[in-house]
């Protein structure tokens, strides 16, 4: 475990008040999407992930508008981070006009190439890759940005992971794999089903990096141990791969009551939420609660205000059925 | 003019594309010094070195994936699947990302790579190296697919391809490698999605792709010494775009349709084909299209077999025979 030494004063995030508000704003959008899932207006289905604000936020923080980052399916954070409009994210959610995809990807695929985010991927481990060649491109293009790609722990079984890893490692690309280990693939336990007690960092030394282990619900650790990869990234100094140890609130999905997971551990991890401890070391630092309240406040007002915009924003012209297939603007497979 | 070899002809459209534009990338396994196990990319490597071309381990998932990064960021990869079988193995990148990520994401982003594979039979490598498998990348809304038939069309439509901002499946024909033929010297590009009439004709329309384009002809050939029939032959050149207009035209002269095609019959591109006809060209047809097509087994490795199982001029004959 990458440990920072700290101080109850210096708090060691750059802008602990953006970062905190960051936090609340993605716990928020969170809570509300579940809410109007709960009302019907989220189409499909939908992975939160509500407890894990750190590694998003943190993670955001150490990047430049130039950087790229990738997600998954439970990816509503790392967008937000990255700066997308909450009233396109959730819009997106509700398949309407305003949604960040036109409505056309939905909460899976949230997608913001205007800051950065190049994807969220509902394949498990298919973006690995797709990092491996944005890292690549910067490289072509003399370019120092970085990527960053986050996956779950399920994704450290599967091929793609592999391959992306050696490829990063061999050509020495400016990628941080960031893996928020939150000790379920789905409905299983990973430790079930995985030969090694640490799914990501104990494969690292199989690819000749480090292996690397953080507590990912404290958002100062998670920013000082990526913004050290992320530097090492871009200064032409290969891949990393960190894995960062989290914990969902919620289920896999919205049908998924997590029944499966034993009594207390929800509990244990919620006297651990990542929020709950900023707010505390803020105090420490001597924050005043007031002001940390009223910053939640607006932060709900905000979030409420975006999802009534979303509400307002009507469904998708029909007439965007058949764009966006290819560039050039045709509307068939035919010539 | 040049006389070239087909696979000489892809590394010339390479170079022409790496010489017109920065951004393009050659990308895949064996590529690099290697030349390529087909020596479709040779002397690429010697002329432009390891900036432009880059060796990959076998990783084809890591391949796609890493073409479509770059795509969707300013470059512009030509990434080598060795042989088309092996697009299985990595059709999630191709068939759930990089066909679907433009629309997914509302038009954020554009896709300008190809993927080059070696397709088709004919050399008898059995069930994993020769299947022909073009259908499956038409079956993908988003993807364009490309498979040429001559040297001089190999440089007109990989240079076009690697222009194209989409993603195109580029389906070179194993068997032909090493036929020769006349490729402009001079920079060459032809357009996606026109179709080729490489020999008129008014009595039966053959269509025909790539490694099927010259059973065609040579059944034309042999249709008119042997009963003095003339046969039209189109060459599709692409599945996507499809030029349906071509072939209507044709049809609408010689009434009568026979269909070459090297992917086995299940839902062929000659399947979609003749269902667009009936469609909207039922006047036209004065008998049933027929089709001929790969035998819809796993493809033997004996020669004697593999030649049974695949569509050749006997079988097509006797297909005309039986209009």
């Amino acid at each position: 475990m990458v440990q920072q030494a700290r101080s109850a004063t210096d708090i060691g995030v750059p802008d602990p008040e953006g970062i905190y508000r960051e936090m609340l704003r993605l716990r928020h959008f969170e809570e509300k999407a579940y809410e109007l899932f709960l009302d019907g207006h989220v189409n499909g289905t939908m992975h939160l992930g509500v407890g894990q604000e750190a590694v998003a936020a943190g993670a955001a923080a150490t990047l430049r508008p130039d950087d790229c980052t990738l997600g998954t399916y439970r990816g509503h954070n790392h967008v937000i981070a990255r700066g997308a409009a909450l009233d396109a994210s959730f819009g997106e959610l509700f398949g309407r006009e305003i949604g960040l995809c036109k409505g056309k990807g939905g909460s899976m695929h949230l997608t913001s190439v205007e800051h950065g985010h190049y994807g969220s991927y509902a394949i498990v481990g298919a973006h690995l890759p797709i990092a491996c060649g944005t890292a690549w491109s910067a490289k072509l293009r003399g370019a120092d940005s970085v990527t960053l790609c986050f996956f779950g722990d399920g994704t450290t079984n599967i091929g793609a992971f592999h391959e992306a890893l050696n490829l990063a490692a061999v050509w020495k690309l400016p990628v941080v794999f960031i893996c928020e280990n939150n000790l379920y693939m789905e409905f299983t336990p990973i430790g079930e089903v995985t030969a090694v007690p640490r799914p990501a960092a104990d494969r690292a030394s199989a690819y000749g990096l480090k292996p690397i282990v953080i507590d990912g619900n404290d958002v100062e650790v998670v920013y000082a141990g990526i913004a050290e990869a992320v530097d090492r990234a871009r200064r032409g100094e290969g891949p990393s791969l960190i894995e960062a140890l989290t914990y969902r609130h919620k289920g896999h999905s919205r049908t998924d009551p997590a029944r499966y997971r034993p009594e207390g551990e929800l509990e244990d991890w919620m006297t651990r939420d990542p929020i709950t401890r900023f707010v505390q070391r803020l105090q420490e630092a001597g924050w005043n609660a007031s002001d940390l309240e009223r910053i939640e406040r607006e932060v709900i007002e905000e979030v409420g205000a975006a999802a009534e915009r979303a509400l307002a924003s009507p469904p998708p012209p029909e007439s965007e059925l058949f764009t966006d297939v290819y560039c050039a603007g045709e509307t068939s497979w035919r010539s | 003019m040049a006389q070239l070899m087909y696979r000489q002809a892809v590394a010339a459209a390479i170079a022409q594309e790496i010489e017109r534009d920065p951004t393009v990338m050659l990308i895949g396994e064996d590529v690099g010094a290697g030349g390529g196990v087909f020596k479709a990319t040779e002397g690429l490597f010697e002329r432009f070195g390891p900036s432009r071309i880059w060796d990959t381990p076998i990783s084809e998932q890591a391949i796609i994936g890493t073409a479509m990064g770059a795509a969707m960021t300013g470059i512009r990869p030509v990434a080598e699947i060795m042989f088309s079988d092996f697009l299985a193995t990595c059709w999630d990148g191709i068939a759930n990302e990089i066909a679907k990520m433009r629309y997914m994401t509302g038009g954020q982003v554009c896709m300008p790579l190809v993927i080059r594979c070696a397709n088709g039979g004919g050399v008898h490598f059995g069930a994993q190296h020769s299947q022909a498998v073009e259908n499956w990348a038409m079956a993908v809304p988003g993807l364009k697919v490309v498979a040429p038939s001559t040297p001089a069309d190999v440089k007109g439509l990989l240079a076009a391809a690697i222009r194209d901002d989409d993603p195109v499946v580029f389906f070179e024909q194993k068997e032909l490698y090493a036929q020769t033929g006349e490729v402009p010297e001079d920079e060459y590009v032809l357009p996606l999605g026109q179709a080729n009439v490489l020999r008129e004709g008014a009595d039966l329309t053959l269509v025909a792709l790539a490694g099927t384009v010259k059973t065609a002809l040579e059944t034309a050939e042999r249709l008119a010494a042997d009963v003095g029939q003339e046969a039209e032959v189109i060459d599709l050149r692409c599945l996507v775009p499809l030029d349906v207009q071509t072939v209507k035209i044709s049809l609408a002269k010689t009434g009568r349709l026979v269909i070459v095609e090297e992917n086995p019959r299940p839902l062929g591109w000659g399947a979609e084909l003749t269902s667009i006809l009936v469609e909207e060209a039922f006047d036209s047809l004065d008998a049933p299209i027929i089709r001929v097509t790969t035998e819809p087994i796993p493809l033997p490795s004996s020669p004697t077999l593999e030649r049974l199982a695949r569509p050749g001029v006997e079988r097509t004959l006797e297909a005309i025979r039986r209009l």
